[in-house]
């Protein structure tokens, strides 16, 4: 059995995750990146989409963020979300409205790299559509 | 004197609202323990965010590519004041401590000719601070029809204030809430939030010494987004604390106004009492004398 570490999963709202896990899945600003124990430091922006988790027991959860950021050290991870789901328990109609949100925030866009920006958050949004 | 039908009636009426400030300190006692628990819930988060936070600030230092929301504008003539306070009455001096503190906090700056803009927050504060300084008030946000306190209600607020930050609509912006000490006691308090630095200082205390962390993307780019993320938090956990005070302080106005009305019912059940006494003793009389006339 591989080593375990502390990973927490917290919103504003609550505390989501608080256990020892094997590994964790994290969809990280330049891409998905699985972290194992004795991870060197690293702090990551989290873009939307779903985080992977496995447990010391073996079992597998997973949850889907929208945005936040990681702060991976050797001993442990802890994932500031914006907000987080469990996958089981998402809410179809919650997505619709964010990507809704996010096609306006589109519109609005007066720049480009708002434009830019919005255009990515919501590519993030239905690729996490799709995803689940 | 009034008539033994009028102070019936007045117990009666009294009774009756007993029963409602006993339902009402009921209700809160509730909503206290659930606003508590919000509470506790978003505590780790500020908390965690306040460490990585100052990690990063520590990693970018004062240099140049610290944004602006962190070291401000570098001049101190407008402030921004966000007084929150609660949607509904009835909570003792919850509302006018708040509202007071912030009045006071304005005239000493507006005595200093500084340009003061006021953002409130729930209605209360909004008409007690109308009285004074309405030309001040440049928006309110109304949290009424909001059931339970979400993120996204205070990020709509941080969004708000960043916006007018980068419009150059202030210098610096402060944050007025209650402080959640006890059920009988919250402490109006200011929380400074643009700039950031020096809250960002002050958890860069908190955290001890930092690791040597690789970022990505790079330090400056995370903390610009990090810290309108940050003003969101702080906005959040302000309203928490709001409302968990609100909920605190009107458990014991009710509590006071039950006992009061306990009390009110004793003494004038006594002169109730006393009055039917003295009208049975007089007709007691009058019955007497009259079959000693006879």
């Amino acid at each position: 059995m591989a080593a375990s570490f502390q990973f927490d999963l917290v919103s504003p709202e609550r505390l989501l995750v608080s256990e020892e896990v094997e590994s964790v899945v994290i969809p990280g600003a330049e891409g998905e990146m699985t972290i194992l124990a004795n991870h060197a430091p690293v702090m990551t922006t989290v873009k939307p989409g779903v985080v992977t988790v496995t447990t010391a027991s073996g079992s597998t959860e997973r949850y889907c963020v929208f945005g936040g950021f990681a702060d991976i050290l050797p001993t442990g991870c802890t994932l500031l979300a914006e907000s987080a789901v469990a996958v089981g328990s998402i809410d179809r109609n919650d997505l619709a409205k964010r990507m809704q949100n996010a096609r306006e925030d589109l519109a609005d866009a007066k720049d480009a790299t708002t434009r830019q920006k919005a255009q990515e958050y919501l590519d993030h949004l239905s690729t996490l559509e799709a995803a689940i | 004197m009034a008539s033994l039908k009028d102070l019936r009636n007045r117990i009666a009426s009294v009774k009756a609202t007993q029963k409602i400030t006993k339902a009402m300190q009921m209700v809160a006692a509730a909503k206290l323990r659930r606003a508590q628990e919000a509470a506790e819930a978003a505590r780790p988060y500020s908390q965690r965010m306040g460490a990585v936070l100052a990690n990063i600030a520590q990693a970018v230092g004062g240099g140049g590519d610290a944004p602006a929301l962190m070291t401000g504008t570098g001049k101190d003539d407008t402030h921004l004041l966000v007084v929150c306070t609660a949607e509904r009455g009835l909570c003792g001096g919850f509302n006018s401590q708040i509202a007071r503190f912030a009045r006071d906090h304005i005239r000493r700056l507006q005595g200093q000719g500084k340009t003061v803009k006021i953002i409130c927050v729930g209605k209360k504060g909004f008409d007690i601070l109308r009285r004074d300084f309405a030309s001040l008030i440049i928006d309110r946000v109304d949290l009424r029809e909001v059931k339970t306190l979400g993120f996204v209600n205070a990020d709509a607020i941080a969004r708000k204030i960043i916006g007018l930050f980068n419009e150059g609509g202030f210098d610096i912006c402060t944050l007025f809430y209650s402080e959640f000490k006890s059920v009988i006691s919250q402490v109006p308090t200011a929380l400074q939030v643009i700039p950031a630095a020096a809250s960002v200082a002050a958890g860069a205390a908190e955290s001890g010494g930092t690791a040597a962390y690789e970022y990505e993307p790079e330090p400056g780019e995370i903390l610009s987004d990090l810290i309108p993320r940050n003003i969101s938090v702080q906005v959040f956990r302000a309203l928490l604390e709001n409302a968990a005070g609100e909920m605190g302080a009107k458990m014991s106005a009710m509590d006071n106004a039950t006992r009061n009305a306990g009390e009110m019912i004793g003494k004038l059940t006594i002169t109730y009492n006393r009055q039917r006494q003295a009208q049975i003793t007089k007709e007691l009389i009058e019955i007497i004398s009259g079959a000693e006339a006879l």
